[in-house]
């Protein structure tokens, strides 16, 4: 099967400070990855790469065979079809739930109006948030907020999702309910890139871990054997301590 | 002997006898001139009533005394000495100024009349702008062609308020139509030219009647240029972005006043030869690229306090450069700063009188030219307290309706 994201040395420098050095990476369709570490590790940088939200200086990014560039059309196509949850939510504040997940199927997509909200329903059933259509995110909990943010970036029927620490801005209570709306979108066959340090959930989930360290991926292998037998002593001390 | 419950009648009958003194001291001070506490020294005598109400005030000061109405003064005037002196104080002032100011506006103004010589008593003579009220409206427009701007501003009143009556299905034609075809009707109605109408040149235009045209022309087109500027200001592309930066440094780094005088003056010099422009459009020009400067600075502080997060949101839906501040984040930060716009709005309104400098008189202009009538000295006063009074209602109004939008907008409760 061809890949469907493929990064080939990829380098990424803050001003002087280099945040990711000689990235390779390649992702099946169907795959799901979980990419973990400390922090300032690079982990956000990378996947915000993969959709430019972040622009790497060296290297090539290929999504779903178009090769990330400065061609902007070309990016607003990748963006389409990579969806993406972001720590704080990030929701349109000035919107009720459901304009938040129609408003890109309307505008991007020219979905018609009637047939964008149609969508956006379905989606938030499968959250489990239909109820709360009307609302204005502002009366939402922490949880619902992310399964809103979760539903949105399906409402763009997406190829591949990236979650960016979907779980570290909420209650223990909450983490659970966006968990399992992860853990049922990962048995629906999404392509998935999450970073979380939620390890009960990457066991369940990943095919395939991934532990970064000061930019570098040290350590890439099945779930199984990550967690079973990790070769690098810096993945042992991190996994020490996590777990 | 501090006062409490238990001692509550002696102390309240004692607190509302030495108030009582202090109102009729003030009272027959201010309105029979008599001074009943002239026989202690002037500085107590002068600050008798007060002194004699702050200790009244603290004899009836009874925490949980049972009787609503002394426990709500308590509350609300009498916490404490120092709100209780702040309290005698507001009070006090209003008693000795409100009463006169009432009498010059009202009791002893003059209303009725033709001439200056009909001003007999000693308040405000509003035979003044009784007489010339016409033209603080029209200015020298012709008065059998007034109806021109009645009915302009009329179906202006209409098209407005028909906004709040019709549902929103034919809200955003209204709207359109206010926006891009009511302009032109008015400007071609009340101008003439067309259709038999009389011309009448800008230069007759004055009056409150300007006052509005120049403010509404501003008021339409500065918040879209401002917006655009603000927007360049923050662009990646260097040449929008120092172009912008540029314009608005230079607007408001100069006097409203200078730039009207060159609009007047100096802008024809670089026109091409035989090309003419109306003075009254300069003016407007003008004015409109000075308030976008600053409109535009009030913007850009409602995108710098967007969190990074809804753009990177926004983008990450698939959304480009214009779909995603139009629908994002511009929503969201002229809703934050709709009280710098409406700052600046209200400066634009109160800003207009300054197009005297070339000529064109409106509301305070064609006062200013009144009080020079020789049949009509000395009524400055009465003329600028009109202006100030129809301003005030004006910008009052735009300031009510901000705080209604404010709270209209508002998502989070």
């Amino acid at each position: 099967m061809t890949n469907i994201i493929q990064l080939k040395n990829v380098n990424k420098w803050f001003d002087k400070f280099q945040v990711l050095k000689e990235i390779n990476l390649e992702v099946k369709p169907k795959e799901k990855i979980v990419v973990c570490g400390p922090s300032g590790s690079g982990k956000s940088t990378l996947i915000r790469c993969i959709n430019r939200l972040e622009e790497h200086q060296e290297g090539s990014i290929v999504v779903d065979g178009n090769e990330i560039s400065v061609n902007t059309k070309n990016i607003e196509n990748i963006r389409a079809e990579v969806g993406m949850v972001f720590q704080q939510f990030n929701l349109f504040p000035h919107l009720s739930i459901l304009d938040n997940c129609s408003l890109a199927p309307i505008w991007v997509k020219k979905l018609p109006k009637k047939k964008a909200e149609e969508l956006a329903m379905e989606n938030l059933k499968r959250v489990q948030i239909e109820d709360q259509a009307k609302k204005f995110p502002g009366q939402l909990s922490g949880g619902q907020q992310q399964r809103a943010a979760i539903a949105r970036a399906l409402c763009m029927e997406p190829k591949i999702m990236l979650f960016d620490e979907p779980t570290s801005a909420l209650d223990p209570e909450m983490i659970k309910e966006v968990l399992d709306v992860m853990v049922d979108l990962a048995k629906g066959g999404m392509t998935m890139i999450v970073v979380t340090h939620e390890m009960g959930f990457a066991k369940e989930v990943a095919d395939n871990m991934i532990f970064m360290d000061e930019g570098r991926i040290v350590e890439k292998a099945k779930t199984n054997d990550f967690f079973e037998n990790p070769k690098s002593d810096r993945t042992k001390l991190f996994l020490s301590q996590i777990l | 002997m501090k006062p409490n419950k238990e001692n509550l009648y002696t102390h309240v009958t004692l607190g509302i006898t030495l108030l009582s003194v202090g109102f009729i001291d003030i009272f027959f001070n201010t309105f029979l001139n008599f001074n009943i506490t002239g026989f202690f020294p002037s500085i107590i005598s002068y600050l008798s009533p007060l002194i004699l109400g702050s200790f009244g005030l603290y004899f009836i000061r009874i925490e949980y005394s049972g009787n609503k109405i002394l426990d709500a003064i308590n509350k609300n005037l009498n916490s404490s000495n120092s709100n209780a002196i702040l309290s005698l104080i507001v009070i006090f002032i209003l008693i000795k100024y409100v009463p006169s100011l009432l009498n010059w506006f009202i009791f002893d103004a003059n209303f009725l009349g033709n001439t200056k010589e009909d001003c007999t008593g000693d308040g405000a003579c509003w035979v003044f702008v009784r007489v010339w009220f016409n033209r603080f409206m029209y200015g020298m427009y012709p008065d059998a062609e007034q109806w021109r701007i009645n009915f302009s501003f009329i179906l202006l009143l209409v098209s407005i308020g028909s906004i709040f009556i019709l549902p929103n299905k034919f809200k955003k034609y209204i709207i359109l139509f206010l926006l891009f075809i009511f302009p032109v009707i008015a400007l071609n109605l009340i101008s003439g030219g067309i259709f038999g109408l009389e011309w009448i040149e800008t230069g007759a235009w004055g009056g409150l009647s300007l006052t509005f045209i120049v403010s509404a022309f501003a008021l339409i087109f500065c918040f879209p240029i401002g917006v655009f500027l603000a927007l360049g200001r923050r662009s990646d592309l260097p040449a929008i972005r120092y172009s912008s930066i540029g314009f608005i440094e230079l607007w408001r780094g100069v006097p409203l006043i200078t730039v009207l005088f060159m609009s007047a003056v100096m802008f024809p010099m670089f026109l091409p030869d035989g090309t003419y422009m109306d003075k009254l459009m300069r003016v407007i020009i003008a004015i409109t690229l000075f308030e976008a400067a600053y409109m535009a600075e009030v913007v850009r502080g409602g995108l710098q306090a967007l969190p990074r997060g809804q753009y990177d949101a926004a983008k990450s839906l698939g959304m480009g450069y214009w779909r995603m501040h139009f629908l994002i984040i511009l929503p969201q930060a002229l809703k934050l700063v709709i009280p710098g716009i409406a700052n600046t709005f209200l400066a634009l309104v109160k800003d207009t009188p300054l197009i005297f400098v070339v000529g064109l008189l409106e509301l305070a202009g064609m006062i200013g030219l009144a009080k020079t009538n020789p049949k009509w000295l000395g009524m400055a006063t009465e003329g600028y307290v009109f202006a100030a009074l129809v301003f005030w209602i004006i910008c009052f109004s735009m300031s009510r309706y901000s705080q209604n939008l404010e709270k209209k907008l508002s998502t989070e409760r």
